[in-house]
């Protein structure tokens, strides 16, 4: 189980359309990667949305041993200013420190990438785009394709990765998970970049086979409550 | 359509364009932006006007102007940015215009929060805004009652000439969950709008909208035409669902996403062996008094779980009409009930029972 997360580059970035479920990779990303026994930072660097971003969870994260990093009034979850803390660059400039930068959806929320442009250095980072083929807008190889250009120009970064995590919440099934890895395996084809993770509920991970293009990693819903 | 994953905003977005919804007028505020995001987007696809207004009392006011010449139109906000529309909402209402207004509310009084809440319950159902008018209020719990009650609220805003009011807590707008956008059957007989100012062509006489009254004989008869029309939603809008009534010890009285979250309440205390009901109101006003008559005399009590300080509670008391002990339990400020919570609440209420 994430057993390849510790060979990615100490840098991860997630990236995507928003909905597409970035923050529940980023977290359980997170928790897998400190129980292997890495020191991780996780940067919320998301300025769209004003719920469900990871710093909702900061206690159970620092609980977990985890750094968590986000606006410049630590976790406050009522202020809606873009702002985000200066401790990020602690974590990105120290060279052991492993680390999750979950940013916003759209490019509208990689436009924060752009501020750490000079420290994030080709070969110290991966940039992993989430897909959800069940989003309105990443349906077809042409929208996820026009979402990764945007983000890519916003960010000046390139997408190292993808991360097929097609789900439907808990009515997620097997027939979802197939078809965001065609739809997933077709954008690897064209853009030469690997599909490296196949993100999904634990239930739903144990009925995939282990042929499929990328590690299957099984999570949990940690954002979205019980009752939700 | 098969179903799509959406967030709650967008889905609103999307069911009013599906509805006819041809103009959008508002002004940004948290946590309902996606809702004029997505608007401002998809609406021109689809031969509508979007429009950012200068103020939320600019847009309700366009709305006014938009509705009067027979356009179907909506706007949305959130809670301190519906208490700004009032006197348009109001003026809306005189005038017997439809329109939709969508309410994503959070925490107040004030500028409040951002953060998920139901506070505006008096807001909605009270009026804000002058006069003896009121407004059908509908409360999803969930994004697909939201998409499908979006087409009624349309049809029903143009059937009653009545402004319509969608009501969603903070998490109903930016919840992400599948939605699938099916066809609605109307209910409602609509006729064409010859009320409506679209140019006399020289043909017939001026169509004049208007809410001002100069004789207070013919304000009065307005007022018995407008009560008449409330009458009949109390008589043919009421919407509620209700679970397990019949035989319970306590019944839990609780609407939008707050009723998720008692429902798995209710599941805990059935493990215990108390038997507890729920009544969840969909149509806030016309509130559905009648779900009450359902409940046995041996209830215990009522209790009205909101994310407010105890707004609901009053309509829940005169539904009960003295038969039942009424209490409440409630968090405010952007902060959720839990089920532990309730089921507390609720043991404390029961006291030594089982």
């Amino acid at each position: 189980m994430g057993s390849n997360i510790s060979k990615d580059k100490r840098i991860r970035i997630i990236i995507g359309h928003y909905g597409s479920g970035k923050t529940e990779f980023a977290v359980n990303y997170a928790l897998a990667l400190s129980k292997l026994g890495k020191h991780v930072s996780l940067c919320d660097l998301d300025i769209v949305n004003p719920y469900f971003r990871s710093r909702e969870k900061a206690d159970m994260l620092e609980a977990a041993g985890i750094t968590v990093i986000s606006g410049a009034r630590r976790h406050q979850a009522n202020l809606d200013i873009p702002m985000i803390s200066a401790a990020i660059l602690g974590p990105l400039q120290q060279p052991e420190e492993q680390v999750i930068l979950d940013v916003g959806g759209d490019s509208v929320g990689a436009r924060v990438l752009a501020r750490y442009h000079p420290n994030l250095n080709e070969g110290d980072y991966d940039m992993f785009c989430v897909i959800n083929a069940n989003r309105e807008q990443t349906q077809d190889v042409q929208g996820v394709l026009s979402h990764i250009k945007a983000i890519e120009a916003t960010a000046g970064l390139k997408v190292t990765g993808l991360i097929n995590n097609t789900h439907m919440l808990r009515e997620t099934t097997i027939e979802d998970v197939m078809r965001g890895q065609a739809l997933s395996e077709e954008v690897s084809k064209i853009l030469e970049i690997p599909v490296k993770y196949i993100s999904t509920l634990t239930s739903v991970a144990a009925q995939l086979e282990d042929s499929l293009a990328g590690e299957i990693f099984p999570i949990r819903m940690v954002m979205r409550e019980d009752w939700m | 359509m098969a179903k799509i994953l959406m967030k709650g905003n967008e889905a609103i977005g999307a069911a009013a364009i599906k509805a006819g919804c041809k103009y959008f007028f508002g002004y940004p505020i948290t946590p309902q932006n996606e809702v004029p995001e997505y608007m401002s987007r998809e609406l021109p696809k689809n031969g509508g006007v979007f429009l950012q207004a200068e103020s939320e009392v600019a847009a309700i006011n366009m709305v006014y102007g938009a509705s009067g010449c027979g356009a179907r139109v909506m706007t949305s906000s959130s809670s301190p940015g519906i208490a700004l529309k009032q006197e348009g909402i109001t003026y809306i209402a005189g005038a017997e215009l439809p329109c939709v207004i969508v309410n994503i509310v959070r925490g107040g009084p004030g500028l409040g929060g951002i953060q998920p809440a139901q506070s505006d319950y008096n807001q909605v159902t009270r009026g804000g805004g002058n006069g003896d008018y009121k407004l059908l209020v509908l409360a999803p719990a969930n994004l697909q009652e939201m998409v499908d009650l979006m087409q009624e609220a349309f049809d029903a805003a143009d059937y009653y000439r009545n402004p319509v009011m969608l009501v969603g807590d903070g998490m109903i707008g930016q919840m992400m969950e599948p939605v699938e956008f099916r066809e609605i059957k109307t209910k409602y007989t609509l006729s064409e709008k010859t009320w409506a100012t679209t140019g006399t062509k020289g043909q017939r006489p001026h169509n004049i909208i208007n809410s001002l009254f100069l004789d207070p004989a013919q304000l009065e008869e307005h007022n018995h035409k407008l009560q008449k029309k409330y009458d009949d939603m109390k008589a043919n809008e009421v919407r509620y669902e209700s679970v397990g009534v019949e035989d319970a010890d306590i019944v839990l009285v609780a609407y939008g996403t707050t009723s998720r979250i008692v429902r798995n309440a209710i599941a805990t205390l059935k493990e215990e062996g108390i038997k507890a009901g729920l009544i969840r109101p969909i149509s806030l006003w016309p509130f559905p008094m009648a779900a009450f008559d359902a409940i046995p005399e041996t209830c215990k009590a009522i209790v009205s779980v909101e994310m407010s300080m105890g707004q609901m509670i009053d309509d829940i008391k005169i539904a009960s009409n003295g038969r039942w002990a009424v209490d409440f339990y409630g968090r405010s400020g952007g902060m959720i009930p839990t089920p532990d919570g309730i089921v507390a609440k609720v043991k404390e209420i029961m006291g030594g029972v089982k």
